[in-house]
């Protein structure tokens, strides 16, 4: 039995549907997280999980009771809030304990998990001083050690990483993932950086408008988008309108107009639809002009732009019927920003695995 | 050269308004320390009008009755005006979107106004012997907005989350309201608390339309007194007033650094 079961659930504010029959079961141990553009309802889902919205239809099961009609503070789910929230009057032991506290725990059973929790998140040497005293890093810690010290079934972290700078973001990262694993309690992760969700993962929900675009595994997800929604989302994609010539059980034919045919792995698709073929920019290759085909896939096409990034380079390649398609391609000698001109002819090619067909 | 200049300006229209606001309550204080029955020259030091002023029964009794009723007027006004602000900041829908403007209303509210009204409902519709309860129920109507302003203020200055966050970590709503809630705003409590006094106890209009004949407050006295002459004894009471008055609005000040702001 899934620890958390969301069955069709959804919920309304005026005209705007929030969250849009969505259905999720939510397994223990798991660090799952939901990602999507700001406003696709991924926060409403959060609050629905923590008890400040009621769903209009729809269920939601913890351990399989009904959480209908449970309020916040008897749900055996926390939440480490976007801004912290942390009580600005209390000290740190004092935040931290705060759960155990209202839970009517002994003082002796208090002192004992505090000094626990104050050792997991390296912050005994804080304990007594006050929230605004603290840098964002440490103020993230304490609501999370404050999330945790009293055991939740579930921990909810909502957009916890959207106020630390990017090189703090990737501690607190590695942080969160070494956390989770230690704990062993269920992390549900609300963001709006497909990076970060990539990152720390067993799982992910891609969310758009109220209802779930795709669950997988990271690596699933953005190998292996289910829409255009997806694939564009996670990570950078280039998407070529196709038309299906041949969906074979060895291999997809795909005629791109103005360019020609592409060969892909066979998949879902009937011949003679139209479609979309996507296909990351680290998958294609980049080969001078002249050179002969190796490759399964390879286009003629000119060097229209680059943009340095330092590890690599991103080139823009336009096809003859005007596409245009990144592809990067890795700096490993320095010193040079670009090995290709703008205006350069090139052939751009990827071999059949890569890159997905994707229905309309 | 040009700003020193200007800052030169500032500097001198600041100073000839305060000059304007403070030198007539210097000279008040000045010359309740005067030894001579006239407000007219400087004669030399003496601090009998003081003792006067504690001889005095009629004054001492009115200064009994002014504390009296700041104190309960001002620990009701609180309680009240406490419950509105939390009220106003968190329920802002329905019927209580217009709380505020009921709340505030008699802050803006011409004191004369107030006055009269208070004194028709007490006398045309309640039927009430105007005396300490009529003063005691208008002095907690003009400071109930007072201190739901102070109070709202304070609370929205607070970060909402941390009231989802308590709830979210297991805390009743009665709970909230102790553990985070009340000590948040006690500051703001103290503040209103003591604006309210310094309010109640200051006030003349109000009181002066709802006393009735038998009960006299401090104010009351010190015009029924200058109504025959401005004495050396009416200078002592009022520096003893503006003291009081001083160091309180400096303490509220101080525990609520925006309450006064809130009062603009």
């Amino acid at each position: 039995m899934a620890l958390l079961e969301i069955r069709h659930v959804s919920r309304r504010f005026g005209d705007l549907k929030a969250v849009d029959d969505v259905c999720l079961s939510i397994e223990a141990g798991e660090f799952f997280t939901l990602v999507g553009p700001s406003g696709c309802g991924k926060t409403t889902l959060l609050r629905l999980i923590a008890g400040f919205e009621e769903p209009d239809t729809g269920e939601l099961l913890l351990d399989g009771q009904t959480l209908a009609g449970v309020l916040p503070e008897q749900r055996p789910v926390h939440t480490v809030f976007q801004s912290y929230a942390l009580f600005p009057h209390m000290t740190v032991a004092e935040n931290i304990a705060f759960p155990l506290q209202m839970a009517g725990r002994s003082p002796d059973e208090i002192r004992h998990r505090l000094q626990d929790a104050l050792d997991l998140v390296h912050l005994a040497d804080k304990a007594r001083q006050l929230p605004h005293q603290l840098s964002g890093g440490q103020k993230q810690r304490v609501a999370l050690a404050r999330g945790l010290i009293n055991k939740p079934r579930l921990l909810l972290l909502d957009e916890p990483l959207a106020a630390l700078d990017a090189k703090l973001r990737e501690q607190i990262t590695a942080e969160l993932i070494a956390l989770q694993r230690e704990v062993g309690i269920t992390f549900i992760f609300v963001t709006h950086s497909q990076q970060e969700a990539l990152a720390v993962s067993h799982r992910i929900a891609v969310m758009n408008a109220g209802h779930i675009e795709q669950v997988d595994a990271p690596e699933q997800v953005y190998g292996y988008p289910r829409n255009r929604f997806v694939a564009d989302f996670i990570g950078t994609v280039n998407l070529l309108p196709v038309e299906v010539r041949e969906a074979g059980n060895d291999r997809l034919r795909l005629l791109v107009a103005g360019v020609g045919e592409i060969v892909s792995m066979p998949a879902a698709a009937r011949t003679g639809e139209r479609g979309a073929f996507a296909v990351r920019p680290e998958q294609l290759d980049i080969i001078a002009d002249g050179e002969r085909p190796r490759l399964d896939n390879q286009f003629k096409g000119t060097v229209q732009d680059h943009l340095y990034l330092g590890d690599v380079t991103i080139y823009k390649i336009a096809l003859p019927n005007g596409a245009v398609l990144e592809a990067m391609r890795a700096n490993a000698a320095p010193g040079r920003a670009r090995f290709l001109e703008r205006g350069e002819p090139v052939q751009v090619g990827w071999r059949r695995q890569a890159g997905v067909y994707l229905r309309d | 050269m040009r700003r020193t200049k200007r800052s030169l300006w500032l500097w001198a229209a600041a100073l000839a308004v305060y000059a304007f606001l403070y030198v007539p309550l210097a000279v008040v204080v000045l010359f309740s320390f005067n030894d001579s029955l006239l407000n007219a020259e400087w004669i030399g030091f003496t601090t009998r009008w003081y003792a006067l002023l504690f001889d005095d029964e009629a004054m001492l009794g009115a200064a009994a009755n002014s504390l009296l009723i700041a104190l309960i007027a001002s620990a009701l006004a609180t309680l009240l005006g406490t419950l509105a602000g939390i009220a106003m900041q968190r329920w802002p829908v329905g019927v209580l979107r217009c709380l505020p403007l009921l709340v505030l209303a008699p802050v803006a509210m011409p004191e004369i106004l107030l006055g009269v009204s208070l004194l028709l409902f007490f006398r045309q519709v309640l039927d009430l012997t105007l005396g300490l309860i009529s003063i005691l129920i208008a002095h907690v109507t003009f400071s109930i907005g007072f201190v739901a302003i102070i109070v709202r203020v304070r609370l929205a200055g607070l970060d909402e989350s941390i009231f989802d966050a308590a709830r979210d970590l297991g805390a009743r709503p009665w709970q909230t309201f102790r553990h985070i809630t009340l000590p948040l705003i006690r500051p703001a409590i103290l503040a209103g608390f003591l604006m309210s006094f310094t309010l109640s106890i200051d006030d003349f209009v109000i009181t002066f339309f709802v006393a009735g004949v038998g009960v006299t407050t401090l104010p009351l006295q010190i015009y029924s007194m200058i109504k025959v002459a401005v004495t050396p004894e009416v200078n002592a009471v009022s520096t003893l007033l503006m003291a009081l008055t001083l160091s309180l609005i400096a303490l509220a000040s101080k525990l609520a650094p925006d309450a006064l702001k809130a009062r603009a």
